[in-house]
């Protein structure tokens, strides 16, 4: 009798379902992996993402703590260089702050300072991205300042499947990682394979190939750069989409072969504009690609000002797929 | 000092029959080496031999040594920017020492930490830090590691009343509290915040801070090593046997200024106040006395130890200066594990 293959569609979860996944197999995996956070365990985080964790793995590694965003952090630095893999939740992004000091002073540069002898493997987990009416202070994409300093990696995932290979990635490092993930992509869902797999750092992703304009985009971004080429497409122009995935370390070759093929860069972020990602994307591309540019790179963050409350000004500060076709189109001569 | 705060007297500290002839000596040498180290550390300042500043802490050894006799080599610590006594007292080499300082590739961390950075994983420093009470998280994340993993280790976070301006030591102290880590605070008071007296910044009394979140708290002279010993071996043991963390007070001076550098110190304490403390409160001069008075002691061996001490440290230091300094690929190095 000839055998039955049987076209299965693909697994589909949502973001906040393969994250909670990660974390489940790292620990299944690691026994010194855990998590600690505000109301990480049973309420499983304010969006649900741990949802089912502290139940399975119990609340000695499942951790509610007090709200105390830098005891938090430094607690895990200490784990972390003790033996432990701790992964500290920080809600929301614009939290950051309380913890700097640990995050940027202690678990940065303990490796370094150490000779090489210290380490502090450890995730933060935070969040990022705008329009979700939380105003100025839950709204902001910090991602740019840990990009800054040596010692730290920084990913930003925009699929569920890269947020699954990420986090495990991020979880098996050595090093400390801050993990951003877009508060408005939890519920959006993609295809995850049941299979074990990892991601690496530092690959980005062409999400869609073209061939007269790159579209450099990260976590929320690259679904506006992704409607963006859809617009192009209609007006007979091709856009690439390149998802950066981790911000450090950084895949510049990737960036600028796709720059040189295309001979357009627009790079979309949805950290503020000024000094931002953005601006270090656009020199990396300059520098690399600039004898096969044919139009200056232009970049897109979010817009200069505190993140406001009312939806009608919020909704202007963050980069739209019509305002990217729009650039895109200008930056090819069609505007 | 609160009521409730235990205030350790001389007559509740070990004697010689709990802790024998042969332990006193050494706390009594490993005193001296801080001692010899950190005037080393001022010579090499004053001939413009050290690259930048260093902290002493000469004045404050008994709080170090104390501490640290009452450890094991697998216990945690962890150190402030005045830090050269903790490392030493937790059983480091000082010859690896100068060459950190000398910022040299023999040294702890081959010369990428410096004075403020000098951590030494063998021993369990886990790392001096620059940031007041910037290393609270990383020795209550280490008690945490401890009680995790059932490995009946402590940590020792060393730190000055000037931390206690930080909230992060609250943040922590709490949370070592409800979850009962086997971490002790120990707080150096040596009366300044740099060059600010203490009660100009600090209100209400230091142990009260840690019984607002219900954590035993003791306060000894830490000039007088058997009282700091006494306080610290019961509380090291307590955290040990999962009887959680503990805070101790000790009361302490710092006989040279905020750094090496810090010279004309009269415009925030007088000369008096300094003469009071160095000739009345040496903690070395009253553990001797002690010693001999007790009769099982004799001068011969204190003059054997200062003698060993004094040429460990002129070989030592001459091992630093002669080491070599890292290799420039080195500069790239470690920013990533």
């Amino acid at each position: 009798m000839p055998e039955l293959v049987q076209e299965v569609a693909p697994r589909e979860l949502t973001m906040a379902q393969a994250i909670n996944e990660a974390l489940a197999e790292e620990m299944r995996r690691d026994p010194s992996v855990f998590i600690i956070g505000e109301d990480v365990a049973e309420a499983g985080t304010p969006f649900k993402v741990l949802k089912g964790l502290v139940e399975e793995f119990g609340p000695e590694r499942v951790i509610d703590s007090p709200i105390s965003e830098a005891g938090i952090t430094g607690l895990g630095v200490g784990a972390a260089m003790t033996g432990l893999r701790p992964v500290v939740d920080l809600m929301f992004g614009d939290f950051v702050t309380l913890a700097m000091d640990q995050m940027v002073n202690q678990a940065a540069k303990i490796h370094y300072m150490s000779g090489g002898k210290l380490k502090a493997p450890m995730v933060i987990r935070t969040t990022l991205g705008a329009t979700r009416r939380s105003a100025a202070q839950h709204s902001q994409s910090l991602h740019a300042w840990f990009s800054h300093v040596p010692g730290l990696k920084v990913a930003l995932p925009a699929t569920p499947y890269d947020a699954k290979g990420l986090l495990k990635t991020a979880i098996r490092d050595d090093n400390p990682v801050v993990f951003f993930e877009d508060k408005l992509m939890y519920q959006k869902k993609g295809p995850v394979p049941a299979e074990e797999y990892t991601l690496p750092f530092g690959v980005a992703d062409v999400k869609r190939e073209g061939s007269d304009i790159t579209l450099v985009a990260t976590s929320s971004m690259v679904y506006v750069a992704l409607e963006a080429a859809e617009l192009l497409a209609r007006d007979g122009l091709s856009a690439e989409v390149v998802d950066l995935r981790t911000t450090f370390p950084l895949d510049k070759e990737t960036l600028i072969e796709s720059a040189k093929k295309t001979g357009r860069a627009l790079v979309i972020d949805e950290g503020y504009e000024r000094y931002g990602v953005t601006a270090e994307l656009a020199s990396v591309i300059a520098e690399g690609a600039f004898y096969h540019l044919d139009a200056p790179v232009k970049r897109m963050g979010a817009m200069d000002v505190p993140i406001p409350f009312s939806p009608v000004l919020e909704d202007l500060t963050v980069a739209t797929s019509a305002g990217v076709a729009a650039a895109a189109k200008a930056l090819c001569g069609r505007a | 000092m609160a009521d409730s705060e235990v205030k350790l007297s001389v007559a509740d500290a070990a004697g010689l029959t709990e802790v024998g002839l042969e332990q006193w000596l050494h706390m009594y040498e490993q005193m001296a080496r801080i001692r010899a180290f950190e005037e080393q550390v001022n010579q090499l300042y004053l001939s413009a031999k050290m690259p930048g500043l260093a902290h002493l802490y000469i004045g404050q050894e008994a709080v170090a040594v104390g501490v640290c006799e009452a450890l094991t080599r697998n216990d945690y610590i962890t150190s402030t920017h005045r830090g050269h006594g903790h490392c030493i007292a937790k059983g480091a080499s000082t010859d690896r020492m100068f060459a950190e300082l000398l910022g040299r590739a023999a040294g702890y961390c081959r010369g990428k930490g410096g004075s403020m950075h000098i951590a030494d994983q063998e021993t369990g420093n886990l790392g001096a830090n620059a940031i007041v009470g910037g290393s609270a998280g990383i020795a209550t994340g280490a008690a945490f590691t401890s009680k995790r993993l059932g490995e009946g280790r402590v940590a020792v976070c060393f730190f000055g009343e000037g931390a206690l301006g930080q909230g992060l030591l609250y943040e922590v102290m709490n949370m070592a509290s409800l979850w009962k880590l086997p971490v002790l605070y120990v707080c150096e008071n040596n009366l300044y915040n740099e060059y600010t007296r203490y009660e100009e910044t600090t209100a209400g009394t230091l142990g009260g801070r840690a019984q607002a979140f219900n954590m035993h708290a003791e306060r000894v002279n830490g000039q007088d090593i058997r009282q700091v010993y006494t306080a610290a071996n019961r509380l090291v043991g307590r955290a040990r046997g999962g009887n959680g963390p503990a805070f101790l007070q000790c009361d302490t001076y710092r006989f040279m200024g905020h750094h090496v550098g810090d010279i004309d110190r009269t415009y925030y304490r007088t000369k008096d106040e300094e003469r009071t403390w160095r000739e009345e409160r040496d903690p070395l001069p009253l553990l001797k006395t002690w010693l001999l008075g007790q009769g099982q002691a004799d001068q011969s061996m204190i003059d054997q130890i200062e003698r060993e001490i004094r040429d460990e440290i002129a070989a030592a230091v001459q091992f630093a200066l002669d080491a070599p300094y890292p290799d420039a690929h080195e500069v790239t190095q470690h920013v990533y594990a």
